[in-house]
């Protein structure tokens, strides 16, 4: 039996559904009855997107002239009635010099979010120009026997948005490698659980911040010898050993509590143990499996941004650093731009194992 | 209450009231069940003794919590034995296999595996030596006798309830067990699905002749099925109460079953001693 793939059963399975309802919209197919469902599934999760944005300008609003009295109120002040005069103008012009440092508005984070663009654009065709000149040289260096050179310019942000995913990637796949088969062991033997468990309830609480620190201790004595960079090496196993314990937990309970009456059919037919292990201990607590992976991917995403910021390894979590350290004209709206950048990829990675889950599992239950 | 045991036809007792060893398939003696509790031992089962001859077909009845449930997976080998023993032709049984095929009140299909992969589990595991095609053969076969032909790639969890047991039953008679054990495996289904699958599970039985032990709450389930009904007393220290001889000619119909002259007779002595 064929079933036919159409964008809305597609869509359906991300938990994406809102963008069928979208489409019947505009190619008109939309049923009388269904219009509530388009004002509950769309209008009104649009209306509360345009209101948070209303409320944020008017807050952002507020914070500006709070500031802006404070420093003009401190012009008077320190340097007398002239200078207050001056600093109301220098605020006035928008001049950067004077600018109140606060809260963004809306508009503000948008053309940060542009200039972010911009100068991307400007960074990649620097870069493309520059593998394009040094492509003939390197060459000739790679026959003799030499290292190439490599473009050894700033990041753009978008380059540091993929460095972040690849940081979180390789945390997530350490993790996933570590847990699962750990979790399916602790979860099959009940000495192994009981031998486990303080180990679990002891590391599992521990902060971010600490296991990063941990980690550095190690891999900084184990790479003592090494000129590369370490910091990508100590992120993403500080993300992947922060990010593994709802998985190993997960599973471990998963394997533990399979069905009785899967584990008697098992007993009964004399299955071995690796045929018990894969054709009936793994299938049955897949579901479980996933809710744990999914989990520690979101957790390896939050994480990832605060020991990025402490390892001082590229991504999302040193640009903010670095933005807020800079204290440039435009550093706060950069830093919401990067807010909202990790919030959305967030959600898409959420969505993707959402996806994959539903995917691979038997257990076809609506899954949130 | 003395145990019963009316002389069939083709069977000679022995002088102590068993049947002669050749004839026995499955032999229950002394079988003593313990739960140990906070307040002291709990006896499930004492001093069970029953005989079951090959090719018979008996049936189970008894209140709930009788312990039927735990006789029967202490058959399975799924329960562990507190005292006694039990035999499979003259084999003393050591925990569960693939010799006693269970049909389990729920259907217990892997609910990722389709029909067929179901079925294939069991059979891949008992015919390890035969070739690919003729495993896939014997599991085809025996689901089309459940009536399933249609549905042999469907998953599990797509089939409804009653299209579950009957891949329950297809997967526990591919095996070839020398023992088929049921805990009432009609027990959840609706009365109409229910008839429909004593009708299945009797016509395959009637060709494969497998010694079966099937518990039961119904008593008309356990009149149409058994050679024998086998009555248990209420817990604790359950045992034998009494058992019936059904003499009802096989094959049997429902129809032919029902219109006999006995069948009132042979219900009216289950339901007087499920009432007493």
């Amino acid at each position: 039996m064929k079933q036919s793939i159409t964008l809305g059963k597609v869509t359906k399975f991300m938990g994406l559904g809102f963008l069928s309802t979208l489409k019947d919209l505009f190619t008109g197919k939309l049923e009388k009855e269904d219009f509530i469902n388009f004002l509950r599934k769309v209008v009104v999760p649009l209306a509360s997107v345009l209101l948070f944005i209303g409320l944020w300008h008017m807050g952002s609003q507020s914070l500006y002239n709070i500031e802006a009295e404070f420093k003009i109120e401190k012009a008077l002040n320190d340097q007398g009635p002239a200078a207050a005069e001056a600093m109301r103008e220098c605020i006035a012009s928008g001049d950067v010099s004077c600018k109140p440092n606060t809260l963004p508005s809306p508009a503000q984070v948008w053309d940060s979010y542009k200039s972010l663009l911009r100068d991307h654009n400007i960074i990649s065709a620097d870069k493309a120009a520059f593998i394009e000149k040094t492509a003939a040289l390197n060459e000739k260096r790679i026959a003799e026997g030499k290292d190439a050179i490599t473009y050894t310019g700033r990041p753009s942000f978008v380059d540091q948005i993929f460095r972040s995913l690849k940081t979180v990637f390789a945390g997530f796949l350490l993790a996933l490698v570590i847990a699962v088969p750990l979790g399916i062991f602790i979860g099959l033997s009940p000495t192994l659980k009981s031998s486990f468990n303080w180990f679990i309830q002891i590391f599992k609480p521990v902060s971010p911040v600490v296991w990063y620190l941990l980690v550095f201790m190690i891999v900084k004595t184990l790479l003592i010898d090494s000129n590369e960079d370490s910091s990508f090496t100590i992120s993403f196993i500080s993300v992947g050993l922060c990010s593994m314990w709802a998985t190993l937990v997960n599973t471990a309970m998963g394997v533990s509590s399979v069905d009785k009456d899967y584990i008697n059919v098992a007993k009964v037919l004399k299955l071995g143990p690796f045929q018990k292990i894969f054709k009936v201990v793994l299938p049955s607590s897949l579901p479980l499996i996933f809710t744990g992976l999914k989990i520690t991917l979101s957790v390896a995403w939050m994480v990832l941004i605060a020991i990025e910021l402490l390892a001082q390894s590229p991504g999302l979590g040193l640009f903010v650093w670095e933005e807020f350290q800079n204290g440039a004209n435009d550093s706060n709206a950069k830093i919401i731009v990067a807010m909202f950048v990790i919030g959305i990829i967030g959600f898409l990675l959420d969505r993707l194992m959402l996806t994959i889950q539903n995917w691979v599992s038997f257990d076809k239950t609506d899954a949130i | 209450m003395a145990t019963i045991i009316k002389d069939k036809a083709n069977v000679t007792l022995t002088e102590n009231g068993l049947f002669p060893s050749s004839e026995v398939m499955l032999d229950l003696k002394n079988l003593k069940k313990v739960y140990p509790t906070p307040k002291g031992d709990y006896v499930v089962l004492e001093d069970l003794n029953l005989q079951i001859k090959k090719e018979e077909f008996v049936t189970i009845i008894g209140h709930s919590g009788c312990g039927k449930t735990t006789m029967l997976s202490m058959i399975a080998g799924l329960n562990p034995i507190s005292g006694g023993n039990i035999s499979v032709l003259s084999k003393h049984i050591k925990g569960p296999g693939p010799d006693r095929g269970v049909i389990f009140q729920a259907p217990s299909l892997m609910p990722w595996m389709t029909a067929l992969q179901n079925v294939l589990l069991g059979v891949n595991q008992v015919f390890p030596d035969a070739t690919k095609k003729q495993r896939n053969d014997i599991a085809k076969y025996y689901l089309q006798k459940v009536g399933l032909e249609d549905s042999f790639n469907k998953r599990a969890s797509d089939l409804s309830q009653g299209m579950q047991q009957r891949v329950g039953i297809a997967r526990a008679f591919a095996i070839k067990p020398k023992v088929l054990l049921l805990d009432e495996p009609f027990g959840m289904l609706d009365s109409l699905t229910r008839g429909e699958l004593q009708d299945i599970l009797i016509e395959i039985w009637n060709k494969e002749k497998i010694t079966a032990v099937m518990i039961t709450h119904d008593v008309d389930e356990a009149i149409f099925l058994a050679d024998r009904v086998v009555m248990m007393t209420s817990g604790p220290k359950a045992k034998i109460g009494d058992v019936l001889n059904i003499d009802f000619e096989r094959p049997r119909t429902r129809k032919s079953v029902l219109e006999h002259d006995d069948y009132y007779k042979y219900r009216k002595h289950l339901i007087d001693f499920l009432e007493h």
